[in-house]
């Protein structure tokens, strides 16, 4: 391992924390855009080099400081931190490139500086959280990434962000203050904070109550911030009325991070740990899960407003990620992984097209959508095929996700025939509530005929096709993702390789 | 006894559930935060108090310290780094209100909702 990559994982980190404060000192116009997508870039050259090195079969741990774990803080990084790591800096390089010219309308030039900056800062809490393998480091990552999006979230002109931020933070606060709870119980019972370490020393504890007491406030703290139903309330208002290149970011990656670390918790130290943690997981998330995927697809069947409408699918998403996690099997797990990989690539690709649209509409409700289309048809277009990757059509990514997930969930006998059933019919209300948005845009008669209204800018129109494609790509080389996915199963369920 | 025995975790969790309550139940957005300031410190008292041992001194590196009995370091470091986090998130969300404030002329929460609704 040559020196650089020796440093990679602290590098993940270290680059957008160091460039956050020099985001802000660059007052003329476009500087600071440029270093945060810089810093991002490299963010995602990082995430590349670490996901080669794991390919390859090496294991990453780095004692920060030179302090050896478990006193020091370490960082680790195995598949499934790589996975989510990718989608993470690819997430936010991708909406920087896109969003120049979004946030230039949203946000007035000698503020850009400080939105760009609490940007970074949101990309380097959520990437320490994927990197770090200390429970307490995973708080304050934890914390770092939450204020910053509340900065971000509320950054924008319209005032009902506002409140929607302040539900986002008090939930929020409520969702990491359950965790560290947790964190303090199982360090009162086995001394120590390193997850690794946490796993052995869990077995030698004589009373497990304090153990399955951690196990509920963790799970539920993370639920919170993940989203899980019915712990969603603060998404939609969040992702409707934050400005539309952090819809982006965040509706890509935010809740799929908070959703890494349960897993982690419960597979990693709780499962093998605790007498009935299976059962017990699988019994709590997966009605959770079903009602999700069903409550979210159809309250998106009769929202107006488009962003409101992708973000209750987002809820619907979550449910079809957990739904994967809470079969506790090799085959559900690598599903509801890949599907994080994947669900990423479809929602990014549809709220960047959002973004277009909302460069030339001033209103995002369906009737004054009606015939965007014909103004703008290569964003409509990248918008279809995105639409069909979420929707699961065959050679798109959500086609394989979901094509895992069925597959997973005819192992588990007669209740996995009931949850196929959901699965279809979620992904059928999928192409209502898409469908709808197209009819509307490539139909329906323009309200205003005189009005002109351009295509999205050049720039923005290449970065929505990059992504709608890699879409079509990842449904047809399926090779990348799949085997991070199921490399990061594999060690979950603590099997052998 | 031993209930009245651990009386330490209940302050734990009596603090709790009032900071809690408070979050859920007020009406007034100020209110709310005051009530996860209390949530969040009863989180940090749960921290101290495991730290404490029995007839333990304040864990100071000096000469002669062979049989003596300290309390653990540790969860008062945490806890220090959670006060900062507690203490930003408090200082963002009293900034919010304030931007509250400004656009809606109201910071009681059902206000807040009629005037979005119309």
């Amino acid at each position: 391992m040559s020196p650089l990559e020796f440093h990679l994982p602290a590098l993940q980190v270290a680059v957008p924390l160091l460039l956050a404060p020099i985001a802000v000192l660059m007052r003329p116009r476009g500087l600071a855009w440029a270093v945060a997508t810089a810093a991002s870039l490299m963010a995602f050259m990082v995430a590349i080099g670490l996901t080669q090195g794991v390919l390859a079969g090496e294991s990453f741990r780095y004692a920060m400081g030179g302090w050896e774990a478990p006193y020091g803080i370490e960082l680790r990084v195995d598949s499934f931190s790589a996975l989510v790591l990718l989608v993470v800096t690819a997430a936010s390089s991708l909406a920087l490139l896109a969003g120049r010219a979004s946030v230039d309308q949203a946000i007035e030039t000698s503020r850009q500086p400080l939105f760009y900056s609490a940007w970074l800062l949101v990309l380097s809490g959520l990437v320490g959280i994927l990197v770090s393998a200390d429970a307490f480091n995973i708080f304050v990552f934890m914390e770092i990434s939450s204020l910053a999006s509340y900065v971000v979230v509320a950054g924008g002109t319209d005032r009902r962000a506002l409140p929607a931020v302040f539900k986002y933070l008090i939930m929020g606060t409520i969702g990491a203050t359950f965790y560290l709870i947790g964190v303090g119980l199982i360090y009162m019972m086995t001394g120590t904070l390193n997850l690794a370490d946490m796993e052995l020393r869990i077995h030698e504890v004589a009373d497990q109550r304090p153990i399955l007491v951690a196990a509920g406030f963790i799970t539920v703290g993370l639920a919170l911030k993940a989203a899980v139903f019915p712990l969603h309330v603060w998404l939609p208002n969040a992702y409707t009325y934050a400005p539309h290149a952090v819809s982006v970011f965040l509706a890509a990656c935010a809740t799929k991070v908070s959703l890494y670390v349960l897993l982690r918790f419960d597979f990693v130290v709780f499962q093998q740990n605790l007498l009935g943690h299976e059962f017990q997981f699988a019994a709590f998330l997966m009605p959770l899960a079903v009602l999700a995927i069903l409550v979210g697809s159809a309250v998106a069947l009769f929202e107006s407003n488009i962003k409101r409408l992708l973000a209750y699918s987002s809820v619907a998403q979550i449910g079809y990620i957990l739904l994967g996690a809470s079969l506790v099997s090799l085959a559900g797990l690598s599903a509801s992984l890949l599907h994080i990989f994947n669900h990423a690539l479809a929602k990014g690709a549809l709220f960047m097209a959002v973004m277009a649209l909302a460069m030339r509409y001033s209103r995002l409700d369906l009737k004054h959508l009606a015939g965007a289309a014909r103004n703008m048809p290569w964003t409509m277009a990248a918008f279809v095929v995105a639409g069909l990757s979420l929707i699961g059509v065959p050679g798109t990514a959500g086609f394989i996700s979901k094509w895992y997930l069925v597959v997973a969930a005819l192992e588990a006998g007669v209740l996995g025939y009931f949850l196929i059933g959901v699965i279809v019919v979620g992904s059928l209300m999928a192409v209502v509530y898409i469908w709808r948005i197209v009819e509307a845009a490539w139909f329906a008669p323009a309200v205003d005929e005189s009005a002109v209204v351009r295509e999205a800018p050049a720039m923005m129109l290449a970065v929505i096709w990059l992504t709608a494609l890699a879409n079509v790509y990842f449904g047809l080389a399926t090779e990348l993702p799949r085997e991070l996915a199921s490399g990061a199963a594999v060690s979950l369920l603590g099997l052998m390789p | 006894m031993q209930l009245l025995g651990i009386y330490y975790y209940w302050v734990f969790a009596v603090l709790l559930m009032i900071g809690f309550y408070a979050v859920i139940a007020k009406d007034n957005l100020v209110k709310k935060l005051i009530g996860l300031s209390i949530f969040q410190s009863a989180v940090f008292l749960l921290y101290i108090t495991m730290g404490k041992v029995a007839g333990g001194t304040a864990p100071i590196y000096q000469d002669d310290i062979a049989g003596q009995l300290f309390s653990n370091p540790l969860p008062q470091v945490l806890i220090l780094t959670a006060i900062v986090v507690g203490i930003s998130t408090t200082a963002l969300g009293l900034g919010i209100v304030v931007r509250i404030k400004e656009e809606y002329g109201s910071i009681e929460e059902q206000d807040i909702q009629e005037i979005d609704r119309r």
